[in-house]
C-alpha cells in the first residue's frame, strides 16, 4: 500500500465551494428504453387477448359454478390434509434420521430416497390401483376391508401427494433442526429440560425460521399438484373445469375460471406464509 | 461436608484422554476457581459435573448423589436422559457464550425453566423472574430480546436464568471471556454478590483478581489433572509447582 500523494499535493484551485458548481444529474436512458419495450409487449399481449375468441362474459359464471366450487373445496381440502400429514410424517422421519439408533437412521434415509425418487403421478396411480395386487387390506386381523372400498380416489391422491411431500418435509425439517446452535440444547439441558421439552420449547421454535419458507413454497406446489388427482377421476379444480366444459364446450373459459381460483388460493397461502414468517422471526435482529 | 466430590474422573474423546483422574471436592457454600491453560480439560470437567458429558471412569458426587446414576439396592443404575434432566435441575450452569434463548425475552428466558421444568404457575414464575432480573440489575430490561442486550447484560440474564431453578450448585465456564473488557466488571459483581450470599460455585476463569477476592480454594489444572490446589494466596502468590508458576507469569 502506501500512497505517493502527500496531503497538500491536491491543487486547491480544482476544489471550489459546492454551491458554485452546476450539478448535472445522471440520466438513466437505459431504464426508459427497457420500460418502454416492456409496456409495448404487454400492450400487444393485452390487445391479442382482448381480440381472442374467448367469451370473457362466461367466465364469472363458471367461476361460481356449483361443480367448480365443489372442485375448489376438494382441491383445498386435499392439499391441506396432504400437507398437514406430510409435516407430521416429515418431522418423525427427520427425528429418526438424527436418532442414535442406526436402524432408524437407515430406515429414514431409505424412506426419503424412495418417496422423493418416484414421480408423484406414478405414486398416485400405484395407490389407486392397489386393489389389483391386494384385494383386501387387513390390520393384524383386527380390521379387514376390501381395498377398492378403502382406497378411494381421494385416499389414493392423499397417499401419493402426502407421502411424496413428507420425504421433502423430512429434509426441510432436518435442515431446520441442524440450523439451531448446539449451545441452545446445552442451555436447555442445563436448566433440567427433558429432550422432548427441549425440542418443543427451544429447538423447534428456532428451527421454524428455516423450516417455514421452503414449506410455504412446497404448499403452493401442493395446491397445484392436486391437479394430478384429476387423472384418477378425483373432482378437483381441473377435473371440475373439464366436467363443465364437456357440456358446453367452452374449454378455454372454464379453464380460465379454474386458473383464477388457483391464483386466489395461492395468493391466500402466500399471505399466510408471510404472517407465519413474521411470527417465528421474533428475537432476530433485522 | 462436601457438596461436590469428584474422585479419579477420567474422560476420553476418541483416543485422546482429556481428563486423567481428576480429584476435587467443594464444600457447601464454598467458591472454587478452576485455572489452567487452554486444553487442560477445565470445561470438560465442568460439563461432567452436570452430566452434559458422561465420564469413562471415576465418580462424581453432588449432594450425595452419583452424577448420572441412581442407587438402588447397593447398585448404581445409569440414568435415562429424562432422569438425568431431573438431576440437572439442582445444578445451574453459565456458559461462555451465554446461550440465551433468542426467541424469548429476558424475563421469558428466566421463567422458562420454572414454568416448563418445575411446573410453576406462569404468573408466579414471571414474578420471580422479574425479582431475579432486579437482583442482577436488569429490572428495566425484562421485555428485551437477547439481541437487544449487551454481552454483559446477556450474561447477567443467563445467571438469573440459572438461579431461577434454585440450584444448590452453580457452574461457570469462563463467564467473562466473551465480553468486552469494560463489561467484565458488571458480571463479576453479580458473581461476587452470589458468593457472598453463600452459593456454592465452581468457576472456570482467567480473572485472577476475582479468584483472589472470593475463592475459598483455587485449583490449577494441566493436561487433564489437578496439579495444585489450595487457598488463593498460596496457589496464586506462592505456587509450588513450576507449571503453575509459568502459567501465572503469563496471566498476571
Ligand atoms: N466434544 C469433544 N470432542 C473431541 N474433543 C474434545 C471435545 N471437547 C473437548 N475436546 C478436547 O478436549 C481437550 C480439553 O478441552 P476443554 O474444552 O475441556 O479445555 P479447557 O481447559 O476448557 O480449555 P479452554 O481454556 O480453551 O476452554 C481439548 O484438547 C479439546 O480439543
Ligand atoms: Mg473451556
Amino acid at each position: 500500500m502506501g500512497s505517493d500523494i502527500a496531503p497538500g499535493d491536491v491543487e486547491q484551485k480544482d476544489i471550489a465551494p459546492a454551491d458554485e458548481l452546476v450539478v448535472v444529474p445522471l440520466r438513466h436512458w437505459g431504464r426508459w428504453v427497457v420500460g418502454a419495450v416492456i409496456l409495448a409487449v404487454l400492450g400487444a399481449l393485452g390487445w391479442a387477448l382482448a381480440d381472442a375468441k374467448i367469451d370473457y362474459a362466461a367466465v364469472p359464471g363458471f367461476f361460481t359454478h356449483d361443480i367448480m366450487l365443489r372442485g375448489l373445496v376438494n382441491t383445498v381440502v386435499l392439499a391441506l390434509v396432504a400437507q398437514a400429514g406430510a409435516i407430521v410424517l416429515g418431522m418423525v422421519i427427520a427425528l429418526l434420521r438424527r436418532s442414535a439408533n442406526p436402524v432408524a437412521r437407515w430406515f429414514a434415509a431409505g424412506y426419503v430416497w424412495l418417496f422423493r425418487g418416484l414421480p408423484v403421478l406414478l405414486q398416485i396411480l400405484l395407490w389407486f390401483n392397489l386393489a389389483l395386487v391386494f384385494e383386501n387390506i387387513s390390520v393384524f386381523g383386527l380390521f379387514e376391508e376390501k381395498t377398492n372400498v378403502l382406497v378411494t380416489a381421494f385416499v389414493a391422491a392423499l397417499l401419493g401427494l402426502g407421502l411424496n411431500e413428507s420425504a421433502y418435509m423430512a429434509e426441510i425439517v432436518r435442515a431446520g433442526l441442524n440450523s439451531v446452535d448446539h449451545g441452545q440444547v446445552e442451555a436447555a439441558k442445563a436448566i433440567g429440560m427433558t429432550p422432548a421439552t427441549t425440542l418443543r420449547r427451544v429447538v423447534l421454535p428456532q428451527a421454524m425460521r428455516v423450516i417455514i419458507p421452503p414449506t410455504g413454497n412446497n404448499f403452493i406446489n401442493m395446491l397445484k399438484g392436486t391437479s394430478m388427482a384429476s387423472v384418477i377421476g378425483f373432482l378437483e379444480l381441473i377435473h371440475a373445469a373439464n366436467n363443465i366444459a364437456s357440456r358446453n364446450l367452452q374449454i378455454m373459459e372454464t379453464l380460465l375460471a379454474a386458473a383464477a381460483w388457483y391464483m386466489v388460493v395461492v395468493s391466500v397461502a402466500s399471505v399466510g406464509q408471510h404472517f407465519l414468517e413474521r411470527y417465528y422471526g421474533k428475537g432476530v435482529a433485522r | 461436608m462436601s457438596l461436590v466430590r469428584a474422585v479419579g474422573v477420567r474422560k476420553s474423546f476418541g483416543h485422546t484422554e482429556v481428563l486423567r483422574g481428576v480429584d476435587l471436592s467443594v464444600d457447601a457454600g464454598q467458591v472454587v476457581c478452576l485455572l489452567g491453560p487452554s486444553g487442560a480439560g477445565k470445561s470438560t470437567f465442568l460439563r461432567c459435573v452436570n452430566h452434559l458429558e458422561t465420564i469413562d471412569a471415576g465418580r462424581i458426587w453432588v449432594d450425595g448423589q452419583a452424577v448420572g446414576f441412581t442407587t438402588r439396592g447397593g447398585k448404581l443404575f445409569e440414568l435415562r436422559e429424562r432422569e438425568a434432566a431431573r438431576q440437572r435441575r439442582g445444578i445451574g450452569m453459565v456458559f461462555q457464550r451465554f446461550n440465551l434463548f433468542p426467541h424469548r425475552t429476558a424475563v421469558e428466558n428466566v421463567a422458562e425453566g420454572p414454568v416448563h421444568v418445575l411446573r410453576t404457575p406462569r404468573r408466579v414464575a414471571l414474578e420471580e423472574a422479574r425479582a431475579l432480573l432486579d437482583r442482577v440489575g436488569l429490572a428495566d430490561k425484562a421485555g428485551s430480546y437477547p439481541h437487544q442486550l449487551s454481552g454483559g447484560q446477556q450474561q447477567r440474564v443467563a445467571i438469573a436464568r440459572a438461579l431461577a431453578m434454585r440450584p444448590k450448585l452453580m457452574l461457570f465456564d469462563e463467564p467473562t471471556s466473551a465480553l468486552d473488557p469494560e463489561l467484565v466488571g458488571e458480571v463479576l459483581d453479580v458473581m461476587v454478590d452470589l458468593a457472598r450470599d453463600g452459593m456454592t460455585m465452581i468457576v472456570v476463569t482467567h480473572e485472577v483478581g476475582f479468584a483472589r477476592q472470593v475463592a475459598d480454594s483455587v485449583v490449577f489444572m494441566v493436561d487433564g489433572a489437578v496439579v495444585e490446589a489450595g487457598p488463593p494466596d498460596q496457589v496464586l502468590d506462592n505456587p509450588r509447582q513450576q507449571r503453575t508458576q509459568q502459567f501465572l507469569a503469563k496471566v498476571l
